[in-house]
């Protein structure tokens, strides 16, 4: 808890310090995907539950919030209230569906994959969500309008929403709530042997889950301004939430926001050094994928984890070499 | 409000569409079968090989059939080698990482390819792609009906492969019971890479079968790849003989879906009976057996 507090204050000051938007921009992305890695992170990490479809989640907020604002008029507030309930409701029917049927592992992680791509099809048929060519959200900046015209604003926002999942996180990690999770995931039956009721806490972390990622979904809204079907519901969003999570070691309180500056910083990197050429910085972001799981198997967390074992190790062996001697 | 023909014609189109379906199929049953990992790099492997096929016939200029052969033992070493020198390498064995493996290979993959050449639609044209066989009820386009007869026996013959070879039968083995295999003398991995090159050549010969037919792109895989894992569910997850009737079912639905909804809504059908599959028999039609 007080290293959430202090890593918060201390990004709270940055824009203070830092008047550039680039350095702002990178780091709002970083929050925003530390944001949703966690959402991922509860569900997969916690509780064991591999979501290869949360895209269905962040996706469905984001609809919601476009189409309560522009078509029905609501605030931008109450849009975020509705983005973060849909996004619970969708969470908890897909689990409810899923769970229920005692659906596990692989056959799971395939059935949100199948959703998330249901949804990406009905969003390109219906006229609402506006097809394949997607929407616009209208400029008004202003706090009530969750719309900011500097990036600080947005950082601030963000920072928020990040704080608040953060909180989130050490709770249900400190307590009974993690405590069952944690026993779901290492052997289903063997939690309900101890009176774990499995599927209320499958579904309490799929709900959860799905409220952060619906609540992601508004953030990306009211900061790009615009969706379509392939933004929300697309694979490539799934994956680029659970990459976070499990790059930077799942279930942990920082692993996540670990994972989200280093796929981050690892993304601007190779664009800056391949250009702008179309494909290719991609390419290197999947041969960094593929070196951190190689060299860093337990994520990047475990692997600092590891290292900072075995330095005091080493030294322990020196010593106790030396007194032999 | 249909006319009758009309229907029957697109069930036989599905049909055709279906055999080779359950051939990229096959690929990810046999790899999910064997090695229990789910391949998301299926996908970027078939759009490959359909490149591979296209360039086969834009600069040397042979015909997409006759690639065949040559194609499925390219497929089989790109496969072979994957699995050895990136998988096992990497994933360490571990579901969820090895997940990530296929994951960032078929992220590499794919950019490789749309840096190579583009987000450009390709397609073949060749001087028999607008012929047609009338059988009277139907008129069927000639890539069609060579796709799905070809499919056909490849299918059976990697059937065969699997069934009745001393190969096939170690590859059951590892598949059931890894560790009783490497007690009797089976060397495990050889027989991971070699499926996974088995899996891949089955892309290969897909790959050639589709190119007259569809166009392809760099993200044309994950549209196949989709179906695949539909067709592998339902037939069930490991099962060579579901993967063939799944591959007809999904064919027809697909293009029954596409006739009365249209040609954005048409997936629905075949997701929904993706979804409804995986919750009321997850073990899909027939079992797990490879």
């Amino acid at each position: 808890m007080a290293w959430i507090v202090a890593i918060v204050a201390a990004l709270a000051l940055v824009p203070e310090l830092v008047s550039s938007n680039y350095v702002l921009g990178l780091l709002i992305v970083i929050l925003f995907s530390a944001f949703l890695g966690q959402s991922w992170s509860i569900l997969g990490g916690m509780c064991g539950q591999f979501s290869l479809g949360h895209a269905s989640f962040f996706g469905i907020g984001l609809y919601v919030s476009f189409i309560l604002q522009v078509n029905f008029g609501l605030s931008a507030w109450l849009a975020l209230v509705a983005a973060i309930v849909a996004g619970a409701v969708i969470g908890l029917s897909i689990g409810f569906i899923s769970f229920r049927y005692g659906l596990r592992g692989s056959y799971f992680a395939l059935v949100t994959l199948a959703f998330a791509e249901v949804f990406r099809v009905i969003a390109s048929a219906l006229d609402i969500t506006g097809g394949g060519t997607g929407r616009n959200l209208p400029t008004r900046v202003g706090l009530e309008h969750l719309q900011f015209s500097t990036k600080a604003g947005y950082f601030y926002f963000v920072l928020a929403l990040f704080a608040v999942v953060q909180i989130v996180t050490w709770w249900i990690a400190r307590g009974r709530l993690g405590a069952r999770f944690l026993a779901i995931r290492e052997d289903e039956d063997a939690a309900a042997a101890l009176s774990v009721n499995v599927l209320q806490h499958k579904l309490i972390a799929i709900g959860i889950s799905g409220a952060i990622a619906g609540c992601g979904g508004f953030f990306y809204g009211q900061y790009y301004y615009y969706v379509d079907p392939a933004i929300a519901f697309g694979p490539l969003q799934s994956v680029e939430i659970l990459l976070a999570a499990i790059i930077g070691g799942m279930g942990t309180l920082f692993g996540p926001v670990l994972g989200a500056v280093v796929l981050r910083m690892a993304g601007e990197l190779t664009q800056s050094v391949t250009g702008s050429a179309p494909g290719i910085n991609l390419v290197l972001y999947g041969i960094v994928v593929i070196a951190i799981v190689r060299y860093m198997p337990n994520g990047v967390l475990g692997g600092f984890g590891a290292l900072a074992r075995r330095i005091p190790r080493r030294r322990r062996a020196a010593h106790a070499k030396a007194e032999a001697v | 409000m249909f006319d009758f023909s009309i229907v029957i014609q697109s069930v036989i189109t599905g049909l055709m569409n279906g055999a080779v379906y359950a051939l990229v199929a096959l690929g990810l049953t046999l790899v999910f079968g064997v090695l229990h990992i789910i391949n998301f790099a299926h996908g970027s492997l078939l759009m490959i090989a359909m490149y591979g096929v296209f360039f086969a016939h834009q600069i040397l200029g042979i015909d997409p059939y006759l690639t065949i052969p040559a194609m499925m033992a390219l497929m089989f070493a790109a496969g072979y080698l994957l699995q050895r020198f990136v998988i096992v390498e990497a994933g360490g064995g571990r579901d969820s990482n090895v997940l990530l493996i296929t994951l960032g290979a078929a992220l590499v993959i794919e950019n490789l390819a749309l840096y190579l050449w583009a987000a450009d639609t390709r397609q073949l044209q060749l001087s028999y792609t607008l012929s047609v066989i009338d059988v009277g009820f139907a008129l069927l386009p000639i890539t069609r009906v060579i796709a799905s007869a070809a499919a056909c026996v490849i299918f059976a013959a990697l059937w065969l492969l699997i069934e009745r070879t001393n190969f096939g039968r170690a590859m059951r083995a590892v598949a059931k019971e890894p560790m009783g295999a490497r007690v009797v003398g089976i060397n495990v991995d050889r027989i991971y890479a070699l499926t996974m090159g088995v899996g891949a050549a089955s892309l290969g010969a897909a790959g050639a079968l589709m190119l007259p037919i569809f166009y392809v792109t760099p993200q044309v895989g994950s549209v196949f790849a989709l179906l695949a894992f539909t067709i592998v569910v339902l037939g069930g997850m490991g099962s060579t003989t579901g993967a063939l009737v799944g591959g007809f079912v999904i064919g027809v639905i697909e293009s029954l879906g596409s006739l009365f909804l249209g040609e954005s809504l048409g997936q629905i059908g075949v997701f929904a009976l993706f979804i409804a599959i995986l919750v009321l028999r997850p073990r899909g039609l027939f079992g797990a057996r490879v």
